[in-house]
């Protein structure tokens, strides 16, 4: 295993117009699923009088504080569909848009260390292979084979008793998944405004047909929400109430170190995730703080946890030293899968809830939110997380599958 | 880490305690007569405002009885601690975008 280098980039990424007074769609956020949507509605649906609004710059919010890792080993069919198909398109995207992003399906580990955890992973493993979805269960010792830095004896506190592998799954670049979807969708017309924010919208009646920015009124023909932990902040002032909190999610970095990790490292149990960059940071996610938050930072006792798992889990981690440490705003919605869909207010469209595991989802968000737009219908693959579910009780707990303490 | 006064206790750092979400969500005065909108409305949807919060806490490690706390999403600020029978306190200056 070596350190593969960074891809150069292009010379011309995307351009900074200003924006114009009226669209036919406006989506709020430039972050991935933002960006991701509206290259899907130029290619897919050939919208392109299409602007995308950021308040900060572009993927500059969750997607550039993630941890990048991407799978589909869910246990539901809805979301063994919608992160399935995700994976799929990951696997065509460099290509397709010409932009090596490193995607690198090195594998994804979710350990067990209860007999509960074993239980839950055979049948995750079992409902994922119904599903075409890759997943082996693994007894202690083959996952030793599979990640020999991993302490795997059985006189640790939560001693590893085995784990799901899904060996598609991996890691890829996030600053270069965005600019990647940013030079397409510019290419093809989508203007991406930075530096604008969205404070209001204008309304006819029960119908939306703009928004107010602190550059001034844009009309628009359709608006959708891609904005992740302000999802419910701005669907209110629509008047839209979500069912989303929004906690802060935490992640650190090491130094860079050679390659030593060859896969990525999850565990339930003991909350730490672990991969290893491409450069060789050794990059560690933790659970979410327990309160509701906006500040983009988390707590230290979290951090403490998380470092203790890490090292108990990986012992030759036990030197590392933490180089750079930050948080994102993630929006939980209460069974922890996504809502993506209409909204009471006609030509409104929202896209939130994905809470800790948006980044993995990326083209299928794009993909699926660009259908509902275009077509004012929900695709076959995110109609069943549509807002309603709520109100039928048709949800899909994912609190298992989503890996993360929330 | 926070610093969150229990009203019983005082000042303890928030690893003593446990978080409940948000305070003053009173059980429907009569469940039977409900809608399904309304039941999810009462089970799912919760403030989420960026500035002052009223949330429940636990004191889980010390006197295990919970509490109110006014505290602010964005700063962080615990800006007032109060008992469950009490009113959230009326700030001269609240913020937030919502309530």
């Amino acid at each position: 295993m070596t350190a593969e280098p960074l891809p150069e980039h292009p010379d011309f990424l995307w351009r900074n117009p200003e924006p114009r007074s009226s669209y036919d769609v406006v989506i709020v956020g430039a972050g991935g699923h933002g960006l991701a949507t509206a290259y899907y509605l130029a290619k897919n649906h050939g919208i392109t009088n299409v602007a995308v609004l950021e308040k900060g710059w572009l993927a500059g919010g969750n997607m550039a504080r993630n941890t990048t890792i991407i799978r589909s080993n869910y246990l539901w069919d809805e979301s063994a569909a919608i992160y399935e198909y995700a994976l799929k398109l990951w696997e065509e995207l460099p290509e397709e848009l010409d932009y090596d992003f490193l995607f690198s399906q090195r594998g994804v580990l979710n350990l067990a260390h209860t007999l509960q955890d074993v239980r839950e992973g055979v049948r995750r493993v079992n409902a994922n292979r119904l599903n075409g979805v890759d997943a082996q269960w693994l007894e202690p010792d083959e996952v030793a084979k599979v990640c020999p830095i991993l302490n795997v004896s059985s006189r640790t506190r939560y001693p590893v008793l085995g784990g799901t592998f899904q060996p598609r799954a991996g890691i890829a670049k996030h600053d270069h998944v965005a600019w990647a979807l940013a030079r397409r969708a510019d290419e093809m017309g989508v203007d991406l405004i930075q530096g604008c924010e969205v404070t209001g919208f204008l309304k006819d009646g029960d119908r939306v047909v703009g928004v107010e920015t602190n550059r001034g009124r844009i009309l628009a023909g359709r608006v959708g929400l891609a904005s992740a932990g302000h999802s419910s902040v701005l669907a209110e002032r629509a008047g839209v109430r979500l069912p989303v909190q929004s906690h802060p999610l935490q992640a650190l970095v090491s130094e860079l170190h050679e390659p030593v990790h060859p896969t990525v490292v999850m565990s339930n149990h003991v909350h730490v995730y672990v991969s290893q960059a491409h450069k060789g940071e050794l990059v560690m996610g933790a659970g979410v703080d327990s309160y509701n938050g906006y500040g983009q930072r988390g707590s230290f006792h979290v951090i403490e946890q998380q470092m203790a798992a890490a090292v108990e889990l990986f012992p030759v981690f036990a030197r590392a030293h933490v180089l750079r440490t930050w948080g994102g705003i993630v929006d939980v919605s209460p069974d922890a899968s996504p809502i993506i869909g209409t909204t009471p207010v006609e030509n409104l469209y929202v896209n939130c809830g994905w809470g800790t595991g948006g980044f993995k989802a990326t083209p299928a968000a794009g993909w699926t939110f660009a259908h509902t737009i275009a077509t004012g219908e929900p695709h076959p693959l995110n109609a069943p997380f549509a807002l309603e579910r709520f109100a039928t009780g048709a949800l899909i707990d994912e609190h298992g599958a989503a890996a993360v303490a929330h | 880490m926070l610093l969150i006064s229990c009203p019983w206790c005082g000042p303890r750092d928030e690893t003593e305690y446990h978080y409940g979400g948000q305070a003053h969500v009173p059980y429907p005065e009569t469940p039977a007569d409900l809608t399904d909108e309304q039941w999810a409305e009462y089970v799912f949807y919760r403030d989420n405002p960026k500035g002052p919060f009223a949330e429940r806490w636990m004191h889980s490690t010390g006197c295990r009885r919970w509490f109110n706390v006014l505290r602010d999403t964005v700063t962080y600020e615990v800006l007032r601690s109060y008992r469950l029978d009490e009113p959230r306190p009326e700030l001269p200056q609240a913020g937030g975008n919502n309530r």
